[in-house]
């Protein structure tokens, strides 16, 4: 089964090429989108198994030597994410099914969903830089598609600005991809890594570094570059709005972890360090977004810019418990942030509004919701036996003992205010005076309900079984701390 | 040659840098499409522009050219074209339902 780590990417990949032909069929497009994800999902566990029995799983297309064809590397932080990323789509097509609307499934809604599974876990799992460019296009292209599909008046506003950004950031990144070429003549990243150890990373690698900072900062919001975010993101519906706060700006966070722990690694002091000050930057600047609007999209899209910031601090110390934080973190996030648009999704479907101000007394109406909302809230900021609890804590951990006390502080007092943020949103629509409902008639939620649960119960069990996780994220940060384990399994023959 | 084709790109990325920053959304939309010619062109440049036949294997040519910006060329020329049609047809859209192609009338949003 050597092709096994390409089935995660194919899979969705074909469903997708499927559903293009049944356009007007919905029922079958739900059934084969879900069934396809099932697929994958049921890989990528399979996969997990075989690189923690194996160790790191690589091939090369067309059966070319390593640094001449395209390799793909499957190693235990890639995996992990392979599988978060389908679990994730999968629950969001299911909460589709109730909350999207038939005149948007009628226009290749699901197909779309499944391309950018294919890109999201392409650029997981590829080993070429210049591949891992095409894959950010296959995913960006599907996420344009997402955005604008419904077609109204904010949509397209948004869409524009979302567009223009990715294409410049895009146009970014060939260039550096340019630069790069023309420094180490490879584009295979175990090989670049080699050549860039050989020549001892001269200033001109740095100035790519800081290249590919700006690139992944563009795709993953860190501080001065998330300016687009914040409005893109409201645009879309709720079933989007979660797949993209969930998966895409994690994809930078992936690539710009991937490149300073595989490439970069020979003079740390100026690009990790000016990391760290961009991910403090950027956990203080979502934490002023946070605490300033009343509306409940913009409160939790400006907990993801926070949630960057806290994964590449912990990335930027570069000793073990930092990044095996970073990677805690990093999983705890996505299922977190999926989980909690569902709930402001519910929230919105009951209220008919997106004002905090407007809403109140859910608790005596909803109790189950409220409850689960809760739950989650507590997971989002850290309380101990919740998900979000442990990453943060390596994080702190591996901070202190690179004296980074200041940082540290930062980190941990921006888990007050997530859940001050969080928190306001439970106070105001769920305590209080119960507000006139509309009265506009309304399915029962249940489907977006069952989605929820399984994603709030399965970041509970993530804090609840770390004892569990543990040798997985050892394998996964392990392979982060020493690229020789990575260039061997690409470069072995 | 380099140094040359060096100065044209940044001349290039000049022109896209302010065609980016305007107002107009048509103008806007051109500023992509120069911008992606210049990186285009930036990859051929960064391959090296050393003399050599054509990267096609027929007789005994003494060198070639680098065959592989080529590629990767091909592969960024065709995704900047989806791009900017899908881009193009966005704006077209934008215009029918809001009627202004001035990007500043695009604002509209209610901040609390």
């Amino acid at each position: 089964m050597i092709n096994l780590l390409l089935f995660p990417i194919i899979i969705p990949f074909l469903f997708a090429i499927v559903l293009l032909f049944f356009k007007e069929r919905i029922v079958l497009q739900r059934v084969l989108a879900a069934v396809g994800l099932i697929a994958a999902l049921a890989a990528s566990l399979f996969l997990v198994y075989t690189v923690k029995q194996d160790g790191v799983q690589t091939i090369t297309l067309g059966s070319w030597p390593a640094p001449f064809g395209i390799s793909m590397v499957s190693d235990m932080f890639s995996a992990l994410l392979v599988t978060t990323t389908i679990i994730i789509t999968l629950l969001v097509v299911i909460y589709s099914y109730t909350s999207t609307g038939e005149a948007r499934e009628h226009y290749f809604y699901y197909s779309a969903i499944l391309f950018m599974v294919t890109g999201v876990n392409g650029a997981f799992t590829t080993g070429d830089i210049f591949n891992m460019f095409v894959f950010f296009e296959v995913l960006l292209i599907a996420s344009y598609v997402l955005i604008v599909l419904g077609g109204e008046k904010r949509q397209l506003r948004e869409s524009i600005k979302y567009i223009l950004i990715n294409v410049v950031s895009s146009a970014l990144f060939v260039i550096t991809v340019a630069y790069l070429y023309s420094v180490v003549g490879t584009l295979n990243m175990a090989d670049i890594s080699v050549k860039i150890a050989e020549i001892g990373q001269p200033g001109i690698i740095t100035v790519i570094a800081v290249l590919m900072l700006i690139v992944f900062g563009i795709k993953g919001s860190i501080f001065p570059l998330y300016f687009w975010l914040p409005g893109s993101y409201a645009a879309p519906p709720i079933p989007v709005l979660a797949l993209f706060g969930a998966l895409l700006t994690k994809v930078g966070v992936y690539a710009i972890m991937r490149t300073y722990t595989l490439f970069f690694v020979h003079q740390t002091d100026f690009t990790h360090g000016l990391l760290m000050v961009l991910s403090i930057l950027t956990i203080i600047a979502g934490c002023i977004g946070a605490l300033a609007y009343f509306d409940l999209k913009q409160i939790v899209i400006y907990n993801i810019v926070i949630a960057v910031g806290v994964i590449l601090f912990g990335a930027a110390q570069m000793n073990e418990s930092g990044l095996s934080g970073a990677v805690f973190y990093l999983l705890h996030d996505m299922l977190i942030k999926g989980a909690l648009f569902f709930l402001i999704g519910m929230i919105i479907y009951v209220t008919g509004t997106s004002d905090l101000r407007k809403m109140g007394g859910l608790m005596k109406t909803h109790p189950s919701l409220g409850w689960f909302y809760l739950i989650a809230a507590f997971g989002l900021a850290g309380i101990p036996p919740l998900s979000g609890f442990i990453g943060k804590l390596l994080i702190v951990e591996g901070a202190f003992q690179a004296d980074h006390i200041w940082g540290s502080i930062v980190v941990l007092a921006s888990s007050l205010v997530v859940l001050l943020s969080v928190i306001r949103i439970f106070i105001y629509a769920f305590w209080g005076e119960p507000q006139a409902l509309p009265s506009v008639e309304r399915k029962p939620y249940r489907g977006m309900m069952v989605p929820t649960v399984v994603l709030v119960v399965l970041s509970v069990l993530y804090g609840v079984g770390t004892e569990w996780l543990l040798p997985y994220m050892t394998d996964a940060s392990n392979v982060l701390l020493q690229p020789s384990i990575y260039i061997d399994a690409v470069l072995k023959e | 040659m380099e140094t040359l084709i060096t100065l044209l790109v940044g001349v290039l990325v000049t022109i896209a840098v302010y065609l980016l920053l305007s107002k107009n959304m048509i103008r806007v939309i051109l500023g992509t499409a120069i911008l992606s010619h210049a990186i285009h062109l930036l990859i051929l440049t960064m391959g090296g522009l050393k003399k050599g036949g054509v990267p096609l294997i027929q007789g005994e040519s003494g060198s070639y050219t680098d065959a592989l910006p080529q590629a990767l060329i091909l592969t960024a020329i065709v995704i900047s074209f989806a791009v900017t049609a899908f881009l193009l047809v966005l704006a077209y859209r934008t215009y029918k339902e809001t009627g202004s192609d001035n990007l500043d009338a695009l604002r509209g949003v209610n901040d609390e």
